[in-house]
């Protein structure tokens, strides 16, 4: 059998090199479409996307991005949690930036019901979504140059982003999933040795981002791999929905912390970095100058750090449990309780949208109370949602190997995307 | 297994030498060397892949970094199933991600190993919810259990220096059959 299909194989390639088709029109030079899938497993989809590329030869003709990978139904799960409790899961949503998660909840609920949060506490918040505005950049610029071909950078940037989450976890606790923010302020206050290792932080930090400046910006190979390449025009990035670095880096000039100031933006000067081109290296160039500025923005809150409580008094659910030794002295366990139902009843009724500059772009919270305790319906409007969507607008037309570049540029979670 | 029950199963063919049935194991006076030999080659190159899911993939990336280094341990991430011979699943399993992972793992060579890394992926955590995976034990059979939401990378270092003692006190298991 073997040797009879060898014999048919050899007879087949003869005569197909006898027989040579010509094109004769011009319909015959055309390649076919392949369609190609890429994801949900793949180490440069930052996360569990899933791409259906449309390709002729390596041109991306269409693209199709395919979500829900990582959909964990945290809006539902937020409709049975009172509104304290589903603070937890707001970290969940953008894990590499909890804080400003969490302080975007915050914000939204205190307005819902007129919840003033102290000035310190606000201070204090402000330092931390700033902190992890870094962070998240840091690790955005890592994975973007580990994927992109620059090794170095990854290690470089782990080493300050190692750093901060250290001064995170010399407040909270927890490195990552900081859980920090509270209804009506934060949960606990920072320590001077908080405030001095953060100041010797933003006194090294600029120097360090010159450092990965150095291996990159004007690095032949990087400028080869992101001039040009994703370029949408202002126009069309409003139209898509784009916010953050994303649309700052086709010139339009947005951004929530300096239009509708919320914590203590008010309280600090700083610029906002614009691009000109909306190409993968404007995004860069932006979301380099944001570095620098979320630098400067720390330094000006520790400079005016007011004292004060953490906590407003009205603040629900606030009340650290009382450990058992102090529940002896008390005298019984229901006198400790007592001390505990400090909860507020949250029984307004109405809705809000409440949206905030987090470091991808905003974060917008719609909340609906029907006055039960629990939100009637919580609705996030997430960046990188918004942004997967745009994602074959600005790759049709471009490479297959500038995927990975793109998908980098425009800074997704999966975790926020699909909730 | 243990190796008792390993010696119930073996079928003796010739002095001194003994066979499992369906195995390519060849028990023999040199079982303790060879089977030294092969738990320390597995041991030494421990190749996880790269299966980041959700937010423990932050801290599984923090550990190959600078600052925890898991290259001194012999453990190089690489991207493809094919290369690897350990898969640390870091955060939530969807449903919809399942049948990926589980025909991830089912790519692998044998042996094959599986650390279930953070609340999420080890119960379900938090998320009880009508899309998530309660556990990813459902699917694939999972080695180190680590607990943590996420994790610390110092934890994760631990789990693969546990799961690397484990791997040294295996037996007879040299061939393709675990």
């Amino acid at each position: 059998m073997g040797s009879m299909e060898i014999k048919d194989i050899k007879e087949q390639i003869l005569t197909s090199q006898n027989v040579c088709i010509l094109p004769e029109t011009e319909e015959d030079l055309e390649t076919k479409e392949m369609i190609l899938n890429m994801g949900p497993q793949h180490p440069a989809t930052h996360g569990v996307l899933r791409l259906v590329l449309k390709l002729d030869g390596e041109e991306i003709v269409d693209m199709e991005p395919h979500i829900g990978y990582l959909h964990r139904g945290i809006e539902k799960l937020m409709e049975s949690k009172t509104y304290a409790q589903a603070l937890p899961l707001t970290d969940r949503l953008d894990y590499i930036s909890s804080p400003a998660n969490n302080t975007a909840y915050a914000i939204a609920i205190e307005k819902l019901f007129g919840i003033e949060a102290p000035i310190r506490a606000k201070f204090i918040r402000t330092i931390f979504c700033e902190m992890s505005r870094i962070c998240s950049h840091l690790l955005w610029l890592a994975t973007h140059s580990l994927d992109i071909g620059a090794m170095t950078v990854f290690l470089y940037c782990f080493r300050e982003r190692e750093w901060l989450l250290d001064l995170f976890e010399m407040t909270v606790g927890a490195r990552l999933l900081t859980n920090f923010a509270r209804i009506g302020g934060v949960r606990c206050d920072i320590s001077p040795e908080f405030v001095q290792g953060l100041r010797e932080f933003t006194k090294v930090f600029p120097s360090r981002v010159q450092e990965y400046e150095t291996l990159l910006t004007k690095n032949p190979i990087w400028l080869e791999r992101t001039v040009g390449i994703a370029q949408i025009s202002a126009e069309d990035a409003l139209n898509w929905g784009l916010t953050g670095p994303c649309l700052r880096g086709s010139g339009v000039d947005y951004d929530l912390r300096r239009d509708c100031p919320y914590d203590a933006y008010p309280y600090v000067k700083f610029h906002v970095p614009l691009g000109k081109n909306g190409d993968v290296y404007d995004r860069y160039l932006c979301r380099m100058e944001e570095l620098r500025q979320s630098n400067e923005i720390i330094k000006q809150l520790l400079d005016q750090l007011p004292d004060g409580q953490t906590v407003a008094d009205d603040a629900p659910d606030l009340v650290i449990p009382t450990p058992p030794r102090q529940v002896e002295a008390a005298g019984s366990v229901a006198s400790a309780f007592i001390t505990l139902s400090k909860e507020r009843k949250m029984i307004n009724t109405g809705d809000l949208y409440s949206a905030v500059e987090v470091p991808k772009g905003e974060l917008g919270i719609y909340v609906v109370s029907d006055g039960s305790g629990k939100p009637y319906r919580l609705r996030l409007r997430t960046p990188s949602f918004v942004h997967i969507s745009a994602m074959p607008v600005l790759s049709i037309g471009h490479m297959v190997a500038d995927i990975i570049a793109i998908i980098g540029s425009i800074d997704i979670v999966l975790g926020e995307s699909d909730k | 297994m243990s190796e008792n029950g390993v010696k119930e199963k073996q079928i003796e063919i010739a002095d001194g030498v003994n066979v499992i049935p369906e195995a390519n194991a060849i028990v023999s006076p040199l079982d303790k060397a060879i089977n030294w030999v092969v738990n320390w080659g597995r041991t030494s190159s421990l190749w996880p892949m790269t299966f980041g899911l959700a937010c423990c993939a932050i801290e599984m990336m923090a550990v190959g970094a600078a600052h925890n280094d898991l290259d001194r341990f012999g453990i190089l991430f690489r991207a493809s199933p094919r290369q690897a011979d350990l898969m640390i699943v870091a955060g939530t399993v969807t449903l919809k991600m399942a049948p990926v992972l589980r025909r991830v793992y089912d790519q692998m060579p044998q042996p094959r190993y599986v650390i279930s890394m953070g609340s999420c992926a080890n119960s379900g955590g938090i998320f009880n919810t009508y899309s998530v995976l309660q556990g990813v034990d459902q699917i694939v059979p999972v080695d180190v259990y680590l607990p943590g939401c996420p994790p610390r990378p110092e934890a994760l270092l631990h789990a693969l220096l546990y799961l690397q003692q484990k791997i040294k006190k295996e037996g007879l298991v040299w061939g393709a059959w675990r």
